[in-house]
């Protein structure tokens, strides 16, 4: 990135923080409702030095991440025999539809209910919310494989398998990780309110727990460390997908980017 | 004789019509030799080639070949897996029949080196010209030793200049492997230029119109081209063609 860009970047974010201390100067808001920068800073700072930040944080982080790998899972597999069957993709379709216009978000409450105030249900709302746009786009990857790929396949006498290995996933790659990179930012979305409806650990838990005590700085600096944590994990997809796919990258225009929903 | 076709017809629906695509297709094919298909555009000349390569089964009609016979097919676009190496893709065939690394990629290594892109080794097909990428692609249909190379227009899409050298490189692949090559194209030129007979198609439901035996010297080089025996061999299959 060139300097100038980075210079008013850093412009940007200092802009922002005269802004906020404007607004409350004009309006005179009190430290409960919207307190100053510093005050957050520093109470993100203490926080941070007790350790229960990190705690809080790491509850969350594995919430995410470990729902992620499950929905990655529950949506891939089931995804490739919707792309290869159109007898199972007829008979589903209307459910997989009901599915996707489903508030999956509604369902946390049910799910804390059965699953308790654990990290497991807060793992099963994650698996939830990231399994549908994984499933979606595993489908659409494998169905955009080139015809003539699967004839070659077919010419070689492939097993379904190695059809499966060395075409039809690798050719939904880019696909695939434009869903992981919407899914875990819904990862995230979906920990925390499921740490909202009930948990005593978690930064959604702590958000709660400090706006029921007007702790309103605390509420800021749980919401700054979810979006830090939001920011790293799209990047490490970011990272992983530059590592795994190189030849996608570099703009390589292609028909499954169309696919991106 | 390494492969006869016998009357074959293929039909198949559109909807609720039935439409003949092929219709009595008879051709024998002599080992080692070039035959080259032509016809206009979409009269069937690729539904040949995927009957040969058992993609499509014939409505009517049967091939008689050896057992065990293997083809290698070069697409209209080189259709290699973006995904792997140029060294990757050719190694890809033998990947697939399960023999072992270090003599697939000797194989592989041959097999390049035989479409001379030994520059190119490890360089991603997005890295290559459309006309590198066909070498690479007719290098893996090669790596196996099929017993005959099935080409379905595969420079169709390049510029005249680059179509030409390839012909040449062709050319000269073909008489250094000895290999049975079908090449299917709508370029009356480019087929007289490449092979021992040409094969004309009508439009559909296509049948064979004629059979002609070219007679140019084995290796064929690009001043061929201004040769008033290639000419009028053109001009005479032309007339066939379009009558």
């Amino acid at each position: 990135m060139n300097k100038k860009i980075i210079s008013l970047q850093i412009f940007v974010f200092v802009g922002f923080i005269f802004l906020w201390k404007f607004v409350i100067f004009v309006f005179n808001f009190p430290e409960f409702i919207l307190p100053q920068p510093e005050t957050v800073f520093i109470q993100w700072y203490l926080l941070l030095k007790s350790g229960l930040l990190l705690k809080h944080t790491m509850v969350t982080l594995s919430e995410t991440l470990i729902g992620f790998t499950i929905g990655i899972f529950l949506g891939i597999v089931p995804g490739y025999f919707v792309a290869k069957s159109s007898k199972i993709d007829q008979t589903l379709s209307p459910y997989l539809v009901a599915l996707q216009t489903a508030p999956k978000i509604a369902l946390a409450p049910l799910i804390v209910m059965w699953f308790g105030f654990g990290i497991l249900s807060k793992i099963i709302i994650v698996a939830l919310i990231v399994f549908f746009p994984i499933l979606v786009n595993i489908i659409v990857g494998i169905r955009s494989v080139d015809k003539n790929l699967l004839d070659l396949m077919k010419i070689l006498n492939a097993s379904k398998l190695q059809v499966l290995r060395l075409v039809e996933l690798p050719a939904s790659m880019p696909v695939l990780f434009a869903a992981f990179k919407t899914g875990i930012t819904l990862a995230v979305i979906g920990a925390v309110v499921g740490e909202f409806i009930g948990a005593n650990e978690g930064l959604g838990y702590l958000t709660i727990y400090a706006a029921g005590l007007m702790d309103t700085p605390q509420v800021f600096v749980a919401i700054f460390q979810l979006t830090i944590i939001g920011i790293l994990l799209y990047l490490l997809i970011d990272y992983i997908e530059g590592k795994i796919i190189p030849w996608y990258r570099e703009g390589e225009v292609d028909v499954v980017k169309n696919a991106e929903y | 004789m390494l492969l006869k076709m016998q009357n074959i017809e293929l039909v198949y629906c559109s909807g609720k019509k039935q439409v003949k695509a092929l219709d009595n297709i008879s051709v024998d094919v002599e080992k080692g030799e070039f035959l080259s298909i032509v016809g206009p555009s979409g009269c069937g000349k690729t539904t040949i080639l995927k009957i040969i390569a058992r993609l499509i089964n014939p409505t009517k009609g049967k091939i008689i070949k050896p057992d065990d016979f293997e083809v290698g097919y070069v697409f209209q676009n080189s259709t290699l897996l973006k995904w792997r190496s140029i060294i990757d893709n050719i190694a890809l065939p033998l990947e697939i029949k399960g023999i072992e690394k270090q003599e697939a990629y000797s194989k592989a290594e041959e097999a390049m080196n035989i479409v001379e892109l030994e520059e190119f080794r490890d360089a991603y097909p997005k890295d290559l010209s459309g006309g590198m990428r066909h070498r690479a692609a007719i290098a893996r249909a090669l790596v196996y030793d099929p017993e005959i190379l099935l080409m379905d227009e595969p420079f169709g899409a390049l510029d005249e200049p680059t179509r030409l050298k390839l012909n040449v490189e062709i050319n000269r692949i073909w008489i250094k492997t000895h290999r049975t090559v079908i090449f299917v194209t709508h370029n009356v030129g480019e087929a007289v230029f490449l092979s021992n007979r040409v094969a004309v198609l009508s439009k559909r439901p296509a049948h064979i119109k004629k059979i002609i035996k070219i007679d140019l010297p084995k290796q064929r080089t690009l001043e061929i081209l201004d040769s008033e025996k290639y000419i009028k061999q053109v001009l005479k299959i032309r007339k066939i063609f379009s009558q």
